[in-house]
């Protein structure tokens, strides 16, 4: 049901039954290495391309929330799926090995709400009873597809961000136990200008903004409602300008409960510039991290606004700038 | 001793160059790598460069400035002997030893190593 001018409250809340987070080598060295299902210690996951290496990482993810589920690949309806290579080919070659019927999504790194905003809205409306939701990143593979030429060795400025090698899935049903999805409020693009695609961060924060005070107006709600907020992949940089953006249009979130998947995945120490990026971003700190803290009781409710640049690198070479978007998802336990 | 120092203040100036043009002047690596070797080739071209390579050794003889002087000297050189065409021949005269390392050394580290990107 459309509530205000772009928010979707789901009636029936659709329950996310299971969840799961598979993360490469540095993820397993990071701060939230406990939450991931499955790690691995090999950048190249045993396949013989980085590409390969994150179809992978995606068909892990969504086979092992399947199986924490207790279905079958024939219960699940739909597969909604996203990621950065070009046409997406992660998630349709990830299709192909499930065999459920799919749409490709792309949203960039905000990939994964979409996903699940959607797959919330298929099972809402009763046009499915089990959708998976998925998206993946992984960083040799985003590097190869977005900056110089890897063998180049070029260097990046300390607002540059660092792709998550990761993928993570939920599978949204409309019956079981699980955290609930109770809204979700689909961003507008957004391109306030920025064309440095080494400060996404900076670029993607405006329309991070827009999407938060879009949801409070909808819902006509106060931060407060929340135990958390977190947007997808800002890192250091494009979380404080948020911060500063949100205060000039008087939505004060207290600081304790806002912050950002970027900043989570990784320990300060492991040389990741300005935080982590990625559709795995926002995929593996939601569908792992939080969702643990919800089972185990510590998080109630929370929004998840993945911010995604939606730029090529076509679009920079031409001299665009970036346009950027963000979706907010609600989960309440 | 003397030597090293200017080498170590000459090279070490040409990369602060190098690194500001990218940090303060937001350009690409490509564009800095090219820019650098057109000074080169036209501080070869007023004839400062051969000077400052007896005066600061490898401090200006392994920066890439240096391979746009060599283009230049190699294009003259040829000029001398062969007249217009020696400018197209004489390229790579001075540099064909970088580039054929650069290409006869990729080649190896790729047999040994995994090339892809």
């Amino acid at each position: 049901m459309l509530k205000g001018k772009q928010t979707w409250v789901f009636k029936s809340k659709p329950t996310i039954i299971a969840s799961s987070a598979v993360g490469g080598p540095k993820e397993a060295k990071g701060a939230i290495a406990e939450d991931f299902d499955i790690l691995y210690s090999d950048i190249w996951l045993g396949e013989d391309s980085f590409e390969k290496a994150e179809k992978k990482l995606l068909e892990d993810a969504c086979q092992k929330a399947i199986e924490k589920s207790g279905l079958k690949e024939s219960d699940i309806q739909f597969f909604l799926s996203g990621d950065l290579i070009n046409q997406i080919v992660p998630s349709s070659f990830t299709a192909r090995t499930l065999g459920v019927p799919y749409l490709g999504i792309f949203g960039a790194c905000s990939s994964s709400m979409q996903g699940l905003a959607l797959a919330s809205m298929m099972v809402d409306t009763g046009f499915a009873n089990n959708v998976l939701a998925a998206a993946s990143s992984h960083n040799a593979a985003a590097e190869k597809q977005f900056r110089y030429p890897t063998e180049y060795g070029a260097q990046k400025p300390p607002t540059a961000q660092w792709t998550v090698t990761g993928a993570g899935a939920a599978l949204v049903s409309n019956k079981g136990e699980g955290p609930k999805v109770t809204c979700a409020t689909i961003g507008k693009v957004i391109d306030m200008g920025i064309s440095d695609p080494f400060n996404l961060g900076a670029a993607m924060a405006p329309a991070a903004v827009n999407t938060i005070k879009v949801h409070f107006e909808d819902l006509n709600i106060q931060p407060e409602y929340y135990d958390l907020i977190a947007t997808g992949d800002l890192g250091m940089v494009g979380h404080r300008i948020v911060g500063d953006l949100l205060k000039k249009e008087n939505i004060n979130i207290p600081e304790e409960i806002f912050t950002d998947c970027g900043l989570l995945i990784y320990k300060e120490d492991q040389q990741i510039f300005a935080g982590a990026s990625g559709c795995a971003s926002s995929a593996v700190v939601t569908y792992g991290h939080f969702i643990n803290k919800m089972k185990k009781g510590q998080i109630r409710k929370m929004l998840i606004v993945a911010t995604g640049a939606l730029l090529s690198p076509m679009s920079y070479q031409q001299k665009e700038s970036i346009p950027c978007i963000a979706h907010a998802v609600s989960i309440e336990m | 001793m003397e030597k090293f120092i200017w080498a170590f203040i000459i090279g070490g100036g040409i990369c602060v160059i190098g690194q500001i043009m990218m940090d303060i002047f937001r350009m690409t690596p490509a564009h800095t790598m090219s820019t650098l070797v057109s000074v080169g080739a036209v501080l070869g071209g007023i004839g400062v460069y051969d000077p400052l390579i007896k005066f600061a050794g490898a401090g200006a003889s392994i920066p890439i400035i240096s391979f746009g002087n060599s283009l230049f000297q190699g294009a003259m050189m040829e000029y001398k002997l062969h007249g217009i065409i020696g400018v197209l021949t004489g390229i790579f005269e001075i540099t064909s030893a970088g580039i054929s390392a650069a290409i006869i050394f990729a080649f190896i580290a790729s047999l040994i190593f995994k090339p892809k990107g």
